[in-house]
């Protein structure tokens, strides 16, 4: 059964030699070989990144953007490298486009804020959609709240697909932004991204874009998408956590104020006001993560060397070969079944005795066998009660998982149903 | 007694999948809601207490949650039945620290019984707010805490 997926996925990547560049993939959990299933949280590390921090650290770090010394000079060097490789994997037009922040959260946050300020008003219209993570619905509800703007929510089918019919209803003269994910962390659904936008530019409507799932695992080109702002998380790109940021279209950022004001992001400061700078400074206040972009800089390095499509098609092999596993096992229910998926099976268990098989109840048993995937609300409530489930489990790939894993991940679910997946 | 992992994991299940005192108790003397807002456990524990004796007469749950929760639950209602109100918040501290796994009951005297099945939670941190649940929740209908429990 096996065979012809593996094959197919070996001429793709070699997983072997990449598994080796991850030093965490050789541990053993509760004595199993680790099987590590939750990308869609957070990836790993290969040894070039960990590598290229510790040399930062221990023979480069400085502080950036106002040392007049040369090791903060070599510093903001190589800090601002690290945007331009930012800028160039997404395909933004200029490097001054990417804003750094901890991460997709405090990204959109930004935007929400920022954009929000300048832009929203008692009336306009903000949409979102059924299936977004809670860090792009939550900043949303509190503008509009506080504007006194209304959220509008473009619905789902069940198979997991916004329904792009309902979608261009909600659109009007009274919508200013449109904020979808490229990737649902909860079902892993691929939106219609170009589409969306733009249907919503037509309207002269904004569109935010959250990549934070989509961006270490297909090639990206936010000018080709033409979106006005596209988020992403750096943890979830195998580089360090408290680094991501937002690309944004330049002519857009010049006209936002600032979000964190203090140091860093002015021209000029009296003690009556300040002239904020231009952007992306504006928007990065006080002394940022410099070790941390580093490190996303050889994360992107390590990716680009790798080659965004190979990863993309190799992850779809994966998802192909769980999807056709999972489905011939009896009491399990995929829940996201869109035709364009990313590498990630988010399910329930449906057995003969109904109480059995909560997500929590299954990651423990899973963990039993060194498998550690993901189980909860996913921080996409609404999503849940779509799909009339509190919870779900779910499995996420990334290029460095095996079709093995997925058997035994498996062969682990077919062994948890006799037990009620109480876990020993 | 010492700890039988097979036991544990049969007397969940059974707990999960038939919980016993599992319905609502009309006119309570006490009662608690809870949740665990991270994992979505959510119960609510029905007493009838003679006050003047101190004593519990009566108690159930209704409510979803994981098999641990759930059987935790089950278990709590069949053990406290017929205990006192100061034994109920004892075998509550007891279990507390012993899942926690500050308190061995295999090396010290407790009032816990069969409840010293729940040692094994210890060996997963992120579960131990799935069987405490139920005893937070007690704790709170006996207290009269009307805004309910959560354990965030």
């Amino acid at each position: 059964m096996s065979e012809p997926s593996t094959s197919v996925a070996d001429n793709i990547l070699d997983v072997e030699k990449i598994r080796k560049d991850f030093p965490i993939l050789t541990q053993t959990v509760r004595g199993k070989p680790l099987i590590y299933l939750d990308n869609a949280a957070t990836t790993h590390k290969p040894n070039s990144v960990i590598e290229r921090v510790r040399k930062f650290d221990a023979e480069e770090y400085g502080t950036v953007r106002r040392g007049a010394y040369s090791l903060s000079e070599k510093a903001t060097q190589l800090y601002e490298e690290s945007r331009q490789k930012v800028a160039d994997f997404m395909g933004a037009e200029k490097k001054g486009e990417i804003v750094f922040t901890s991460g997709t959260t405090q990204a959109i946050n930004l935007v929400a804020h920022s954009f929000g300020k300048r832009f929203i008003n008692a009336g306009d219209e903000i949409i979102i959609s059924n299936i977004e993570h809670h860090a792009n619905t939550v900043p949303w509800q509190v503008l509009c709240e506080e504007r006194g703007a209304k959220l509008k929510v473009i619905p789902v089918s069940d198979d997991g697909e916004l329904i792009m019919e309902e979608y261009e209803k909600l659109l009007s003269s009274k919508t200013r932004m449109v904020a979808v994910n490229h990737v649902s962390n909860a079902l892993g659904t691929i939106n219609p991204v170009k589409e969306i936008t733009a249907k919503a530019h037509a309207v002269g409507a904004k569109v935010l874009i959250d990549g934070a799932q989509s961006s270490a695992h297909m090639k990206l080109d936010v000018q080709d998408i033409d979106c006005d702002f596209y988020t992403f998380s750096g943890h979830k790109m195998y580089a360090p956590s408290g680094i991501g940021g937002v690309y944004g279209k330049m002519e857009l950022w010049e006209e936002l104020p600032p979000y964190v004001t203090g140091g860093d992001m002015i021209t000029e400061v009296t003690l009556e006001k300040a002239t904020y700078a231009k952007p992306p400074a504006r928007f990065e206040a006080g002394t940022p993560p410099i070790t941390q972009v580093i490190g996303l800089g050889a994360a992107i390095d390590y990716l680009n060397g790798i080659g965004m499509d190979k990863i993309s098609d190799y992850e779809n092999t994966l998802l192909e070969y769980g999807t056709r596993l999972f489905k011939e096992i009896e009491g399990v229910r995929i829940i996201g079944n869109a035709r364009h998926k990313a590498s990630l099976i988010s399910f329930s268990i449906n057995g003969a005795h109904p109480s059995d098989g909560h997500p929590h109840d299954v990651v423990s048993w899973l963990d039993r066998d060194g498998i550690a995937c993901r189980g909860g609300h996913h921080c996409a409530q609404p999503t849940m009660i779509r799909y009339g489930v509190p919870a779900t489990t779910r499995a996420s790939m990334a290029f460095y998982n095996t079709t093995e894993e997925l058997d035994a991940l498996a062969e682990s679910i077919r062994n948890g149903f006799p037990y009620g997946f109480v876990a020993l | 007694m010492s700890y039988d992992k097979e036991l544990y994991q049969q007397v969940i299940l059974d707990h999960n999948r038939k919980p016993r005192n599992f319905h609502v108790i009309e006119n309570a003397s006490h009662n608690c809601h809870g949740v665990n807002p991270l994992c979505g456990d959510d119960i609510t524990v029905y007493l009838n207490v003679d006050e003047e004796a101190g004593k519990i007469d009566e108690v159930s749950f209704q409510g979803s949650g994981c098999a641990i929760c759930k059987a935790s639950t089950s278990l709590m209602t069949a053990f406290l039945k017929g205990k006192t109100v100061e034994e109920a918040k004892q075998i509550k501290e007891e279990f507390h620290k012993m899942i926690l796994g500050e308190f061995d009951p295999e090396k010290e005297e407790h009032h816990m019984g069969k409840l010293t099945l729940f040692m094994g939670i210890r060996e997963y941190p992120s579960r131990t707010k799935c069987a405490s649940l139920p005893w937070h929740t007690l704790i709170g209908a006996l207290d009269k805490k009307f805004d309910g429990i959560s354990t965030e």
